[in-house]
């Protein structure tokens, strides 16, 4: 059986299940539960500075339902603990004294000026916490004050206030990121900068979940009113995961350690995650939708992949994907597909027809011979995958290579066998000339 | 075999009072919102749909699916409505397992099809609670008047699609009610509430219908009147016949045509008050057969026999029905018909069969072997009749039904037909919708040439 077990940045826990700063983390009653129910660590819910902040007390999240009502992607805006900091610290101390082989993270923002993170990093350092995340991407309410992704968003600050955090705390320090920036390697970058043992991320998107139509308020509505929230759960994994890959193969952070954040609700998800470079993964949606158990398929089904892939510990998965991520000019473009329909497996939907027909290549058929059957012309089919996309079938559609030495039915020319890309292409102005010419 | 009894034993009221509500609600009840969301977000909305082709009034079903998992039901119901303007009954009564169901892809794929019916019944059902009236406006008036005969659901059908092209129609229906198999033939629980009312009511709100009830066909109506009196007639009269066993004793008490049963039983305020006999027998296989013998167990009855010459794959009930049929406690006897009726005191009291079985050459053969079954009551439900008599001599027809062509137009140039009456149906109500509308369209079309022909020679006259 696989060692699940993680140090990332000297913090230890079981396995690298965590659960992200959020409402689920934001009590000793819950926290225990999560390490009950088998949570490597959490990430407290952030603190600040008394007086505590307050809430809505409408609803403070909304849903985007995919069929039978399943969550697809859930936006809140709900700000820091409301709780006070005293009440959060003695609790802290309390579970971590309770729980000592579970990683416990910190998660803190308070203003800009450095007085305030000394103030308060004595204090958590008190708690016996393993480390500190800091919040610069909360992207509601509290970046209006100047704080959360008002933070993540200006690369210098993100630099300043991390270098307070090393310079007045001995504790590990996580800088969580917001994706709502253009280029999420800048503030990574800054991070690092700083001092930043590592980085944390995606904290949620900007959003409006919906307009309610009878009202003509954005929702959740808030009395007739709705603000934008963070976006999160599933919806948002694939952004997640090239923000992470982004930094991971940034060569300026390239072995920076991550944790990753957004959409995981499985274990496959946190795999994916973890083969892009993160070294421990956070999970919020997922528990918020079904509960804390959904952590125990997390672990058994790493595991079990892991077994069965032959990778004994965490280590051997984190960044194996990394050197795959590449940029489109360097993908191979001597490599030629064409789909092919199992008409064993074809239920005669027609959906791959008619998204080729209308709006692609015109490569699959909806009659042969009278009859309705759907088969892949070959003299016109690019190898897109939209077809494989949309077929509710699994499998039925697959991308077969073509081998070296064919000949491409659509552009009668021989499949090379040698790789050759973007920048040597003859129809690019920028191609890379030969040297003789 | 037979048993010794002191005559027969058919009584009404054989269930306790509130047994009845229950045994006759409705065989599916409408889908939760919910459920209708979750089943339309099963459709796959395919191309050239496998199941639009298998409809015969060809509604775009996944459109109409798609509208109601959008969230417009009303509008769902408007695209069902194009096409089939009952389609309210047929999302209850069609067997949808045969038609669009058994070709729906999610049939194909895991045999568990969209139910397309209940979803049609969803979006229908919606849109009549909360409208009074059909989501059509009549054209302008034409002037044309048209007869249409029978109010069933190839008459509506026809009627309806006739108002809306701004003809005026009157709809004659020799019962006290229109509605046709719909109020007087279908299988209670398949239609409960009053529904086959409320859906004529509905219909008739198009406006432009004159409704005459109590008229029939070669009574208070002659055809060649009707064709002198309007400018076109449709002639939807279903089958008013019922075939006989020709055996001895058929005149006998308890020897009863089901569908006159049915009929009763339709109309009655009081299923309490049926009579209801204790073995009951029924001959036949098709969908009457299914219907008598499913109420009479539902009444009560001890045991139900529906007893049919051939094997159980031959019988014209849907699989769907026989298996309803047989989960309700209805025995079916195959490969049996009957031989004699027994008849003591002037009532039947039980009825020989004969074993058969089918030759090489598709014939049926007795094979001398016998069986008698106890009956109170012996059921007939082995077809209707065409009644040729109250037709016009000139009318072509052909194996005692009407003949009509594509356009379900008779030999005769003003006279349209459609629905059982036919040549080549299906006995199904979406098939007489079908036949109704497309004749209505021909009328339309005839009439509207008609008009501009005479609106040319008026111009031609004065010029």
């Amino acid at each position: 059986m696989a060692d699940l077990r993680t140090d990332f940045i000297g913090i230890k826990s079981t396995n690298p299940f965590w659960l992200a700063s959020a409402p689920p983390t934001d009590k000793e009653y819950n926290v225990v539960r999560a390490f009950k129910a088998g949570w490597g660590g959490v990430v407290w819910k952030t603190l600040g500075e008394d007086p505590a902040i307050v809430n809505v007390n409408g609803p403070r999240y909304g849903a985007i339902h995919g069929k039978d009502r399943q969550l697809i992607g859930l936006n809140n805006i709900e700000l820091i603990t409301d709780r006070p900091l005293e009440v959060n610290l003695r609790e802290i101390k309390q579970v971590k004294r309770d729980w000592p082989d579970r990683a416990l993270v910190v998660s803190l923002m308070v203003p800009c000026e450095e007085q305030n993170w000394i103030d308060i990093l004595k204090r958590v350092e008190e708690t016996g916490a393993d480390g500190v995340e800091l919040n610069f991407g909360c992207p509601h309410g509290m970046s209006e004050r100047g704080m959360g992704s008002a933070v993540g968003q200006v690369p210098e600050y993100i630099e300043m206030v991390t270098r307070w955090v090393k310079q007045h705390s001995r504790m590990p320090c996580i800088v969580k990121l917001t994706p709502n920036i253009t280029d999420i390697r800048k503030p990574a970058q800054a991070a690092k900068a700083g001092g930043a043992d590592a980085v944390s991320l995606i904290n949620t998107i900007n959003s409006i979940m919906g307009v309610d139509l009878d009202i003509m308020s954005p929702s959740p509505s808030v009395d007739g009113k709705g603000a934008h929230g963070g976006y999160c759960g599933p919806a948002v994994k694939p952004i997640a995961l090239n923000m992470v890959a982004e930094i991971a193969r940034d060569p300026s952070t390239h072995g920076l350690p991550i944790s990753g954040i957004g959409g995981i609700t499985n274990w496959r998800d946190a795999a994916e995650f973890m083969a892009l470079g993160a070294g421990s993964v956070q999970v919020c949606t997922a528990a918020m939708t079904y509960g804390f158990k959904v952590v125990e398929d997390m672990i058994d089904g790493l595991s079990d992949w892991m077994d069965e892939k032959g990778f004994t510990s965490v280590d051997q998965i984190v960044g194996r994907a990394v050197p795959n991520v590449s940029d489109w000019q360097y993908l191979n473009l001597n490599y030629i597909a064409k789909a092919k329909i199992d008409q064993d497996l074809c239920i005669m939907c027609g959906r791959c027809h008619i998204a080729c027909e209308d709006t692609s290549h015109q490569a699959i058929t909806s009659m042969v011979d009278g009859e309705r059957r759907f088969e892949v012309i070959d003299e016109e089919c690019v190898g897109c995958n939209l077809c494989v996309s949309v077929c509710p079938v699994e499998n039925c559609i697959t991308m077969d290579a073509m081998a070296p030495g064919s000949i491409d039915p659509r552009t009668k020319k021989v499949v090379e066998k040698d790789y050759a890309n973007w920048t040597t292409h003859p129809n690019n102005p920028m191609a890379v000339k030969d040297a003789a010419e | 075999m037979t048993q010794t009894k002191a005559g027969p034993d058919i009584s009404p009221g054989r269930l306790p009072r509130d047994a009845y509500a229950e045994n006759f609600s409705d065989l599916h009840p409408l889908l939760e919102p919910h459920e209708a969301q979750v089943e339309a977000d099963r459709c796959y909305f395919c191309y050239d749909a496998p199941c639009v082709q298998a409809c015969p009034t060809g509604i775009d079903i996944p459109q109409f699916i798609r509208q109601i998992s959008t969230g417009n039901p009303d509008g769902s119901a408007k695209t069902i409505f194009e096409q089939n303007i009952l389609g309210g009954m047929c999302a209850r009564v069609c067997p949808t397992e045969t038609l669009c169901e058994q070709v729906c892809v999610r049939e194909v794929a895991e045999g568990k099809p969209v139910k397309i019916g209940q979803l049609q019944r969803h979006a229908t059902d919606h849109y009549m609670a909360g409208h009074d009236t059909t989501p059509f406006n009549r054209a302008a008036p034409t002037g044309m008047k048209v007869a249409v005969v029978g109010a069933g659901p190839a008459g509506l059908s026809c009627a309806h699609r006739l108002a809306v092209h701004g003809h005026d129609v009157t709809l004659f229906d020799a019962r006290e009610k229109a509605g046709g198999l719909n109020e007087y033939g279908i299988a209670s629980y398949k239609t409960v509430d009053n529904f086959a009312a409320r859906e004529v009511d509905f219909i008739l709100s198009i406006g432009g219908i004159e409704l005459k009830t109590g008229m029939r066909l070669g009574a208070e109506l002659d055809l060649a009147e009707l064709r002198a009196t309007y400018d076109a007639v449709f002639l939807g009269v279903g089958l008013g016949g019922v075939n006989a066993l020709n055996k001895d004793n058929e005149g006998h008490n308890g020897v009863l045509n089901a569908v006159d049963y049915i009929a009763d039983l339709r109309q009655t305020d009081d299923l309490a008050s049926l009579p209801v006999g204790r073995h009951i027998v029924v001959i036949g296989g098709g969908m009457t057969a299914v219907d008598i013998a499913v109420q009479k167990k539902l009444l009560g009855a001890d045991d139900v026999t529906i007893v049919y010459r051939r094997g159980q794959d031959r019988m014209n009930a849907s699989k769907f029905e026989q298996e309803l049929a047989q989960t309700t406690g209805v025995k079916i006897l195959t490969s049996a018909q009957p031989h004699a009726l027994v008849v003591e005191d002037g009532h039947v009291n039980s009825i020989e069969l004969e074993r058969t079985r089918t030759a090489e050459d598709g014939s049926l053969q007795g094979i001398g072997e016998f069986l008698t079954l106890p009956a109170d009551m012996v059921f007939k439900a082995v077809g209707q009749t065409l009644v040729l008599d109250d037709l016009d001599a000139s009318i072509k027809t052909e194996r005692g039904r009407i003949v009509v062509d594509a356009d379900r137009k008779t030999n005769l140039g003003d006279v349209w037909a459609g629905g059982d009456c036919v040549l080549g149906g299906e006995d199904l109500t979406v098939t007489a919708v079908e036949d109704g509308k497309i004749a209505a369209e021909s009328i339309h079309a005839a009439l509207s040439g008609q008009a501009q022909a005479t609106a040319e020679s008026r111009e031609n006259t004065h010029g």
